[in-house]
């Protein structure tokens, strides 16, 4: 699918200009900086993939884009708007669902969540969290609470949860990296076709070289820290579903695992 | 032996056992130092017929309720508070671990020149023991809710007071619980302490004024009351909270049977 194809996602792009992050005082003199002078533009309705090293800091630019963190430096907008605190245009999936899910609340109350703190009534809220649950593939499981659920499930739910609030960016944070690898692979072809369905601009951050490829259609190396940055952007044309097995896909999975091998 | 591992089999071999050793005893030092399970019963069933034992406990299960929960509901908001107000726990935090070092029973004299020899005092004194306990319970939970339960809320609309009642209480609730009935054991010692020294009814009261008569059997009427009164209390909440706080993750010890 091609981004002319769904022309409504073309807001909601992220300008991100000589961005840095630092927990050091800046009057201390030797400031430590986790990233430093990052520049990018993400296109609205765009699949983006953060790849890089445990430690490079992908983690904190992806919290730093929810609001989480604050920045020491530089501009972040989203449409236009300097990002300074979270914001419901903004959904993020973390890495632990044990984490981030609420365990006192079934599947469904768990998806609803932001919807009663919106104060959405009911009968609207039970329609939108029926619908998110049987994109994720959870209908038949709605009552149940999350500790009866698998890992790959518990991830479902918390991506059915952020999809309810009907956000325009969704950040991932490495989401898949504590799954089995054939869980790992169907929630993958599943998320591409749930972004293809809702036009969702997607950041995804991975160190799995693999995954990027599987998923995204540019992907952001990222240096090793300190002071990391973008270092090289890769745009990934290949047709989905993916298939690893093919020649252009090793080409540029070699091209990319270069960058890692100094 | 299979029928040893039968549960109701050992465990009515270990009272039996205890009821032995105890007759043991009576027989080895005599009634007056150790009065046996015979003489206790028959004891116990003249404080009964008199109406004596049951208004005694009834007395000192009213104070303990009522400081308990008193105790309880002032301290949960307190501790919620403490852990979410980063500036009130700076001040809140040293004093907190400084004054729950105090025990309860220091304080009797004290809190009946403050409140009366009436029920103000001993209503105070189980209000006291209650309180530091659940207080740093709560305040445990609230600094243990994980980080990314908040962020998520955060992210889909919350706002701060929303946070604090749809994410925080409830991340809390098993520490709070833990503190209620932890406080409910300090709530029986702080009252028994203060019927002994202040007072003229009450369980603590019978253990300390049987020794005027020396009727030890009345004292150990009194020491089982206790741990009657207790248990059954401590069953009640345990039950309480398996029923009806489950979904927020309570457990207590029957659950682990299963």
């Amino acid at each position: 699918m091609s981004l002319s194809a769904k022309p409504a996602a073309r807001q909601h792009a992220i300008h991100i200009e000589q961005l840095r992050k630092s927990y050091s005082e800046p009057a201390a003199g030797d400031v430590h900086y986790i990233i430093k002078d990052v520049d990018l533009v993400i296109k609205g309705g765009e699949f983006f993939v953060l790849l890089g090293p445990s430690g490079c800091g992908k983690s904190t630019l992806l919290n730093m884009i929810a609001g989480f963190v604050s920045k020491s430096g530089g501009h972040l907008r989203v449409d236009n708007i300097e990002v300074d605190k979270p914001g419901r245009d903004r959904a993020v999936v973390f890495q632990q669902a044990d984490s981030s899910l609420f365990p006192w609340l079934t599947v469904r109350e768990n998806v609803e969540f932001g919807l009663r703190m919106k104060k959405v009534a009911k009968a609207e809220r039970q329609s939108l969290s029926s619908r998110y649950i049987k994109l994720v593939g959870l209908d038949g499981h709605e009552d149940k609470f999350p500790k009866a659920l698998s890992g790959g499930m518990k991830q479902r739910v918390q991506l059915a949860r952020v999809l309810a609030n009907d956000p325009a960016i969704l950040l991932m944070d490495e989401p898949f990296g504590a799954l089995d690898a054939m869980t790992r692979r169907t929630m993958q072809k599943e998320l591409v076709q749930i972004w293809r369905e809702t036009h969702k601009t997607v950041i995804f951050v991975t160190h799995d070289i693999q995954e990027a490829l599987l998923l995204g259609e540019r992907i952001g190396i990222m240096s090793v820290g300190p002071s990391s940055n973008i270092t090289d952007i890769y745009d990934n044309t290949l047709p989905f579903p993916r298939d690893v097995a093919s020649p252009e896909f090793y080409a540029l999975y070699s091209r990319i695992q270069s960058h890692f091998e100094e | 032996m299979r029928w040893v591992e039968k549960k109701w089999v050992s465990v009515s071999l270990l009272w039996l056992a205890v009821l032995l050793l105890w007759q043991l005893g009576a027989w080895v030092y005599g009634p007056d130092v150790i009065p046996g399970p015979w003489a206790t019963a028959r004891g116990g069933r003249e404080l009964v017929e008199d109406g004596t034992l049951v208004q005694y406990i009834g007395v000192s299960l009213y104070r303990v309720l009522i400081g308990w929960v008193l105790g309880s509901l002032l301290a949960i908001p307190a501790g919620l508070i403490i852990g979410k107000v980063n500036v009130v726990r700076l001040f809140a935090e040293p004093f907190l671990n400084f004054i729950r070092f105090i025990p309860p029973i220091a304080f009797i004299t004290l809190f009946l020149v403050w409140f009366g020899i009436g029920e103000q005092s001993k209503i105070a004194l189980i209000m006291y023991a209650t309180f530091f306990i659940v207080v740093l319970n709560t305040l445990t939970g609230v600094m243990s809710v994980e980080e990314d339960k908040i962020r998520s809320a955060r992210s889909m609309g919350a706002s701060e007071w929303q946070i604090l009642l749809h994410v925080i209480v409830p991340s809390t609730i098993p520490y709070i619980f833990t503190g209620v009935r932890l406080a409910m054991g300090t709530s029986y010692m702080a009252i028994i302490g203060a019927e002994m020294i202040a007072s003229n009814e009450g369980v603590g009261y019978l253990i300390w004024n049987s020794r005027l008569f020396f009727r030890t059997d009345w004292i150990f009427v009194g020491l089982i009351s206790l741990g009657f009164m207790g248990f059954f209390t401590d069953r009640v909440f345990g039950w309480f909270g398996r029923k009806v706080l489950y979904r927020y993750g309570v457990v207590s010890v029957a659950a682990h049977r299963r």
